[in-house]
């Protein structure tokens, strides 16, 4: 059988004004009618890039300097871009990552697909919407007739990817190129929309390209896969043998540093070394700095006289207590004529954290976990409910004194570390900055000393003080951002999907520094993902949120074991998982 | 959407009625007006005679409440320097500046969007000369390219009348200078020298939305859908720059029309920008804060009409309204 898509020592190069960067290095790659090929790697792997070359849409000034792409036998390299566009959509499709922004959200569902359909066959225009219609039924969608003729800002997220899964098949393409269709999804509407795929697939007899960065999906849907790192093939061959029995160190290791949704480890592998220290980084110092220093610095912090080394040891009184909270937001502005319609994102929440503890927050999008991390470090003002810190009462947010010890005391890491740091502030004036405010040190040098002592804390080079955070990846922005809570001399602190923006394996690093962070200090975490395997190997005990609402509340053995509530199960069930 | 369409005119109602108060407190603080009506010769007793028939002696309220309905059955009173109605200066110079105005925008936009979709998509030489030529556009002061216009086409070559608005054809009190080809001819330079700037704000804005949408993840799903260029550029992506580009072409049209001064003063274009000149030096007051009521309301007015184009252009704005 020849192969639909033959990709021939394929390889891109961007020029950039560092001289040329390679994106791909001779890439060999073949899909079959019929089978899902999956592209795994981590983030700059080249695996976006071969899903653009194919199609024809490289991102200038990216160009393919040598190799040959063979659609059916034709190489597509080289076509002039008109024969190309005749092909693109009407042969080869694609499916792009975020349904929120793939769609045009100023035309209906229907121009849109009667576009497409009549951009690539000569019908007319109500044969194409009867086409649209019987298409979008077969993705699943309900109530097609009337819902047709809606903006895509109508719909939700799982339900725009199945649209924007029907545009890439209105005109019954050969191969489609999906280029991380459930990344931006629920786990639930995830499981949906591969089964979708994996159907239409085997239906209509198509290959596909499906790009990602979860070896679960991997695991669950495709046929064949090809590991990818720096633009290189690492393996490739059939899915069950390559993860089943991975022939190459990189593969192992990558498996490895996925979270285990089955088992808790200890610790995780570390597959990447360090990124890219020269000696420059590593010998500029500051006198007397060391991460032992700067745990010193904070065990001897007075509050910590009490501090459990034992977290089992749950009699002690919670150190956070949350009873009856509620947060409501108002859509949109209120009316002038009309009540405040308002939107309920947390309804009677109950929450204990104790001391030393890690409370694992799980949930879908929606369900309030983040509204709750912010009620509690005073960004959201509850409407209703009470927080008690430490045995005192908290405050809320509007009530909260600038100087409020709760302040100091609870501290935040966010999601997204590209935007929660200043890019105009230099690392040393962002993490020095709690230093400053809080009045924790006396004097200049002494700030300096405790600066680059936290960042040996949390395994960066000193000299990194006297940079700028976009001089750093997404991981090491991450442990600026720890190293900014920790100099707080917090005893609380929330995470908010901390590694959910980063790589497995640097999220695998990034889990265990704050692992030995949350040993060492017996800090209290409250510690919010979407991605439950992430949630066994760190919490303590599980909350689950689902619409604003507790669902369940247990331990977190238990809870993978056997969970009590219905919900749970199934978002267990649902969740992708190795099996190997 | 209809409550959205009232709620905004419940807004640009309050909006007048400030600008109102501030139109009427000219009347009190900019001078005593009873001193500027008579002459030094006038007894004490005819002064405070001519103060209680005007109503100067009324409570401020009961005043304010007159301004308001006067303005509202647009008796705006008489001019303190030509002793004629104001409302008579003013239709007559209102069609002078609307139709300076409108034509500088259909300038502004006939050459600005297409050149800005050009410039968004094509590099090269062109493009390059155009954004050049706009940076010298928006940076030039607009009394200097209209004497330099004027001493190009009137003065050097001839081809056009430097002042005034030409002969005139009267509809109605509407003197419109449409119907003549000397009425054309003195349109041009000022329409010209008027619409550059917005031309080349136009040109600069509509270039980097379209930047913008053309890096957006649907015009690429579209490319790579094969929708075709035409459809690509123009239904997809211009449609999607829009908003923004409605917004500051209607904000920029109110200022045309309110500050054409500096034009209608270079080209002696007998408009109401004119007129407001010459009121400032006379200090004459009821044609100034008529002039600030009518400016007013013409924003408010376009921008009423930008939030409606809102509502044509955006679904996600048209349902929100419904239900907001």
């Amino acid at each position: 059988m020849t192969a639909l898509l033959n990709i021939e020592n394929l390889s891109v190069k961007f020029p950039t004004r560092f001289g040329e960067f390679t994106a791909l290095d001779s890439i060999d790659l073949a899909v079959y009618k019929g089978e899902i090929h999956g592209l795994v790697g981590e983030s700059g792997a080249g695996k976006s890039t071969i899903g653009a070359a194919v199609i024809g849409l490289l991102q200038s000034p990216g160009y393919i300097s040598a190799g040959r792409v063979l659609f059916n036998g034709d190489d597509l390299v080289g076509m002039d871009d008109d024969t190309y566009h005749q092909i693109r959509g009407d042969r080869i499709s694609m499916i792009f990552q975020d349904p929120q922004t793939s769609l045009n959200p100023l035309l209906t569902i229907a121009t849109q697909l009667i576009e497409t359909i009549r951009q690539h066959s000569n019908v007319s225009r109500s044969d194409a919407r009867q086409k649209a219609i019987s298409l979008l039924k077969e993705t699943g969608l309900t109530d097609v007739e009337t819902r047709i003729d809606e903006y895509p800002h109508q719909f939700s997220g799982g339900m725009r990817q199945r649209v924007v899964i029907a545009l890439a098949l209105c005109t019954d393409p050969e191969l489609i190129i999906a280029d991380e269709p459930t990344t931006a999804l629920d786990v639930s509407v995830q499981k949906q929309i591969l089964a979708l795929i994996k159907s239409l697939c085997a239906e209509r007899n198509i290959g596909i390209v499906l790009i990602t960065h979860d070896i679960g999906v991997i695991n669950e849907i495709t046929d064949h896969v090809t590991v990818l790192r720096s633009g290189r093939v690492i393996e490739t061959g059939p899915t069950a043998d390559v993860l089943g029995n991975p022939a190459e160190e990189y593969t192992r290791a990558l498996m490895a540093a996925v979270p285990r949704l089955d088992k808790r480890l200890d610790r995780f592998r570390n597959i990447v070394s360090d990124d890219e220290l020269n000696s420059d980084d590593t010998d500029w110092h500051i006198q007397d700095a060391s991460a032992a220093y700067a745990s010193q610095w904070l065990l001897s912090n007075n509050s910590s006289q009490q501090r459990p080394s034992a977290k089992s040891d749950n009699n002690h009184d919670p150190i956070l207590s949350v009873s009856g909270l509620e947060v409501t937001f108002n859509s949109g502005q209120p009316g002038w004529f009309g009540k405040e319609r308002g939107f309920k994102a947390l309804t009677n929440i109950n929450i204990d954290v104790f001391p030393g503890e890690v409370l694992g927050v799980v949930g879908e999008s929606g369900s309030g976990k983040s509204t709750l991390a912010k009620a509690i470090v005073g960004l959201v003002n509850p409407s209703a409910g009470s927080m008690m810190f430490k045995g005192d009462d908290l405050p809320p947010g509007r009530h909260r004194s600038r100087k409020h010890q709760a302040r100091r005391q609870i501290q935040m890491v966010f999601q997204d570390p590209y935007s929660s740091l200043n890019n105009r502030q230099t690392v040393e004036d962002i993490i020095s900055e709690p230093i400053n405010f809080y009045n924790l040190s006396t004097n200049k040098t002494d700030t300096r000393k405790l600066v680059a002592s936290v960042l040996n804390l949390v395994e960066m080079p000193q000299r990194a003080m006297l940079k700028y955070p976009h001089q750093f990846s997404g991981g090491q922005r991450q442990r600026i951002a720890v190293a900014r809570a920790l100099v707080a001399q917090p005893e609380f602190l929330i995470c908010d999907e901390p590694t959910s923006a980063l790589d497995v394996s640097i999220q695998a690093q990034l889990l265990n520094l704050l692992k030995d962070l949350q040993q060492t200090f017996g800090l209290s975490i409250l510690f919010i993902s979407h991605n439950l395997a992430v949630i066994r190997q760190m919490a303590d005990r599980v909350v689950v949120l689902k619409n604003g609402q507790l669902i369940e509340t247990a331990g977190t053995e238990q809870f993978f074991n056997s969970p009590s509530d219905q919900y749970s199960q199934q978002l267990l069930r649902e969740t992708p998982s190795l099996t190997f | 959407m209809l409550s959205f369409i009232l709620r905004r005119l419940l807004q640009s109602v309050f909006v007048m009625l400030a600008v109102s108060l501030i139109a009427f407190s000219l009347f009190r603080f900019v001078g005593d007006p009873i001193a500027q009506m008579v002459g030094q010769e006038t007894s004490v007793e005819d002064q405070e005679n001519l103060r209680d028939r005007l109503g100067l002696n009324d409570p401020l309220t009961t005043q304010y409440g007159r301004f308001v309905s006067n303005l509202s059955k647009a008796e705006f009173g008489y001019s303190y320097r030509t002793r004629q109605p104001v409302s008579e200066m003013i239709l007559s110079r209102l069609p002078a500046t609307l139709e300076l105005g409108a034509i500088s925008l259909i300038i502004s936009l006939l050459v600005g969007i297409p050149a800005g979709i050009y410039t968004a998509l094509k590099r090269g030489a062109l493009s390059n000369a155009l954004l050049i030529a706009t940076l010298i556009g928006i940076s030039v002061p607009t009394f200097v390219i209209g004497i330099f216009l004027i001493y190009l086409f009137g003065v050097s070559l001839g081809w056009l009348p430097t002042f005034g608005r030409g002969e005139t054809v009267a509809l109605g009190w509407w003197q419109t200078s449409f119907l003549t080809l000397s009425g054309w001819k003195s349109l041009l330079l000022p329409a010209i020298t008027l619409g550059i700037y917005q031309l080349t704000l136009t040109m600069r804005l509509v270039r980097a939305e379209m930047q913008d949408v053309l890096k957006t993840d649907y015009i690429k799903f579209a490319t790579a859908r094969g929708i075709n260029y035409r459809s690509l550029y123009m239904n997809h992506a211009f449609r999607n720059t829009l908003v923004p580009v409605v917004t500051i072409i209607g904000l920029q049209l109110g200022g045309i029309i309110a500050f054409s001064i500096v034009t209608e003063s270079v080209f002696q274009w007998p408009g109401m920008g004119l007129l407001f000149l010459d009121s400032i030096r006379y200090v004459d007051i009821p044609v100034m804060s008529v002039y600030l009521v009518l400016i007013a309301l013409m924003f408010v007015a376009i921008n009423l009409l930008v939030d409606m184009l809102y509502l044509a252009i955006d679904p996600r704005v048209r349902l929100k309204g419904a239900h907001g």
